[in-house]
């Protein structure tokens, strides 16, 4: 192997000490998930894992997520825009405020979420059968709380942050020469948008848009205090590991686990090859 | 297209950039505005520009109003100091960029970028991303980009700024003959008076968001019109003094003065251009002084002398041909004469006087 000589030495040392931490912390403890789910055999692994049920959590799971990881695209990148192109007073108060998903213990958010979206509540009683709003969607009204929208609107206040906070220092560092260019040329506000910012920000917004989806994936705290948590209609897999746990199936549990475990890490290296091949486009 | 500017002020909070400028851009010249940082040059070509708008007065294309146009409204070239290319843009899409979102169809946007790729000598890079080259052809392929939509008028601000020297004069140069071949109206921001000079057909001097002088290089050089000015232009030798029997003394030497360029009393500043002064070994009266040769390199074009007046109180830097300079045969420590053939004054009441 060619070595190469570099001002700061101790590659050997430093993927030494990486690959020791990421086995203790994350491969080893995870690759003996694979183990305590075969502990219960092959046929209870199918039923724990992939009875109606489970079946339901995941779609629930997967789609709420990817729903609340998608709407903060949009409005993350809107409030990334604002926070790093406008100067007004509150400005740091609002930069405060994003990160406040990632300090609150999650229950407190769920509890704080729900108190506002449930159908006495401050903003969802406008959405009940006799709300302003809620008076449209026929005898039911919409229900917020206790619904699949919950739990979207649990996971896009816990995610919030992801695609803020990768946003924010690429379009902080976009020359605005770069506008004013696409400008002189001829461009319109949106094609400038389209083919000049856009380009710049997508591997940040597709890095954000990925850890808040993952995040998502995983969140129980805030979940289980507005989901109403009904087998099959809103019962998150996360809250389903627990059920299983308490019902002493740590066969099953884990079982639920690995499938999780599996679908996550092929979703997020998908995911990351993909931004990979755009930032290798974009940085060419 | 003539370009005009009528009356145009533009404050920056307290800042006051432009100071109620009126200029006029003959039709297909090519002008520099020149001026030291915070000149207002860069405010006054972005308000040309549509990039910035005015407080106050308004901008002609030729009789067409456009203070209220947008950018890409005015069909303009805008060039940027640091170029602006579109980095995840190959070189061929950046020129291609501004007839794109003009709707040009494909089957004419490729010979006409291919065409630009010819003039700008960067044929066969089209493939290649603006970060795969040097400065000098990032700068071509900026312009390349901008003169794509075949635009009316060319701005450019600092275009040499960023680049090495040799670069410098070679793109210099080549914006010259590109000029001499498509005579469009363009207008370049610079502080290198060198450059102005070398490029352009009409010299704008700014200085604390006003106009001092506008002018070909050669009167603007030959007929400074005021003490920034003449400063402006370098290598100079500046005096102050005190104007005394209507005569400017500058040491030993006495510059007079007419009535109407400085009362009795008044400061003045006085210029002399290194190669406006002679060297002898006689004296010449009052108008020569005497000096202490102190440093003479002969390594350039010209021979530069470095002497002190006055028992060392005044340094002055003189230029002489090689020729002259081996018939005197100065060494360090001789004294000798001085005495220089212009004298630009400026008093502090008035302009100037030339004697």
């Amino acid at each position: 192997m060619k070595r190469y000589h570099r001002v700061l030495p101790g590659f050997g040392l430093s993927l030494g000490i990486t690959l020791l931490y990421l086995s203790v912390l994350v491969l080893i403890p995870l690759s003996l998930l694979f183990w305590s789910a075969g502990g219960g055999g092959w046929e209870h692994f199918k039923s724990a894992a992939f009875s109606p049920r489970t079946i339901a959590s995941y779609k629930i799971t997967f789609g709420a997520s990817f729903v609340a990881a998608t709407i903060n695209l949009f409005a993350g990148m809107l409030i990334a825009w604002v926070l790093v192109r406008y100067r007004f007073p509150g400005r740091s108060f609002i930069d405060a405020l994003v990160d406040l998903p990632f300090a609150l213990p999650t229950a407190v958010g769920g509890i704080a979420l729900t108190t506002a979206y449930a159908p006495n509540g401050f903003i969802g009683r406008h959405f009940a059968p006799d709300g302003l709003i809620g008076q449209h969607f026929g005898p039911e009204g919409l229900k917020l709380a206790y619904s699949p929208i919950g739990i979207v609107i649990a996971l896009t206040f816990i995610s919030l942050p992801f695609v803020v906070r990768t946003v924010q220092p690429v379009l902080g560092g976009l020359d605005s020469q770069l506008e004013e260019a696409a400008s002189s040329l001829g461009a319109n506000r949106f094609q400038t948008f389209r083919r000049v910012i856009f380009p710049y920000i997508w591997p940040a917004l597709l890095t954000g848009w990925t850890l808040g989806f993952a995040r998502a994936l995983g969140e129980y705290g805030s979940v289980v205090f507005i989901a109403g948590n009904q087998p099959l209609k809103t019962e998150i897999v996360p809250l389903l590991i627990i059920t299983r746990l308490e019902e002493y199936d740590y066969a099953g549990a884990t079982a639920l686990a690995v499938v999780m475990l599996v679908a996550s890490f092929a979703l997020l290296l998908a995911i990351n090859t993909l931004s990979r091949w755009t930032n290798r486009r974009a940085s060419a | 297209m003539q370009i005009s500017v009528r009356g145009v002020s533009k404050n920056f909070g307290a800042f006051r950039a432009l100071d109620n400028v009126s200029v006029d851009i003959p039709q297909g010249q090519l002008v520099a505005l020149l001026g030291p940082s915070g000149s207002g040059k860069t405010t006054l070509l972005r308000i040309i520009a549509g990039l910035e708008a005015p407080d106050q007065g308004r901008i002609f294309y030729g009789d067409q109003d456009v203070t209220n146009c947008s950018t890409r409204d005015r069909g303009i070239g805008f060039v940027f100091q640091h170029y602006a290319l579109f980095g995840h843009m190959t070189i061929f899409d950046n020129i291609a960029f501004g007839l794109r979102v003009r709707k040009w169809k494909n089957d004419q946007i490729r010979p006409r970028v291919l065409e630009l790729l010819r003039l700008i000598q960067l044929e066969g890079m089209e493939k290649r991303f603006p970060a795969q080259l040097s400065g000098g052809q990032r700068q071509r392929v900026a312009l390349a980009r901008a003169l794509a939509a075949q635009p009316q008028v060319m701005l450019l601000d600092e275009p040499f700024g960023a680049l090495d020297a040799k670069v410098r004069a070679d793109l210099r140069r080549w914006i010259r003959s590109l000029h001499d071949e498509i005579h469009m109206t363009s207008v370049f921001v610079t502080h290198d008076q060198e450059e102005a000079f070398e490029v352009a057909d009409f010299v704008v001097v700014m200085n604390r968001g006003k106009i001092e002088q506008m002018g070909t290089p050669d009167e603007v050089f030959a007929r400074p019109a005021s003490a920034f000015v003449t400063d402006f232009l370098g290598r100079v030798n500046v005096f102050h003094g005190r104007v005394q029997n209507g005569r400017a003394q500058i040491g030993e030497l006495e510059v007079p003065l007419e009535a109407e360029h400085g009362s009795e009393g008044d400061t003045f500043t006085a210029y002399i251009r290194p190669h406006e002064v002679e060297i002898d070994r006689q004296p010449h009266g009052s108008e020569s002084m005497l000096a202490a040769v102190s440093r003479v390199n002969r390594t350039g074009s010209i021979v530069k002398v470095a002497l002190f007046a006055q028992d060392g109180q005044l340094p002055l830097d003189v230029e002489l041909p090689h020729e002259r300079e081996a018939a005197l045969n100065l060494r360090t420590g001789d004294m000798v004469w001085v005495y220089p053939r212009q004298v630009r004054v400026f008093s502090a009441s008035t302009s100037e006087t030339a004697s």
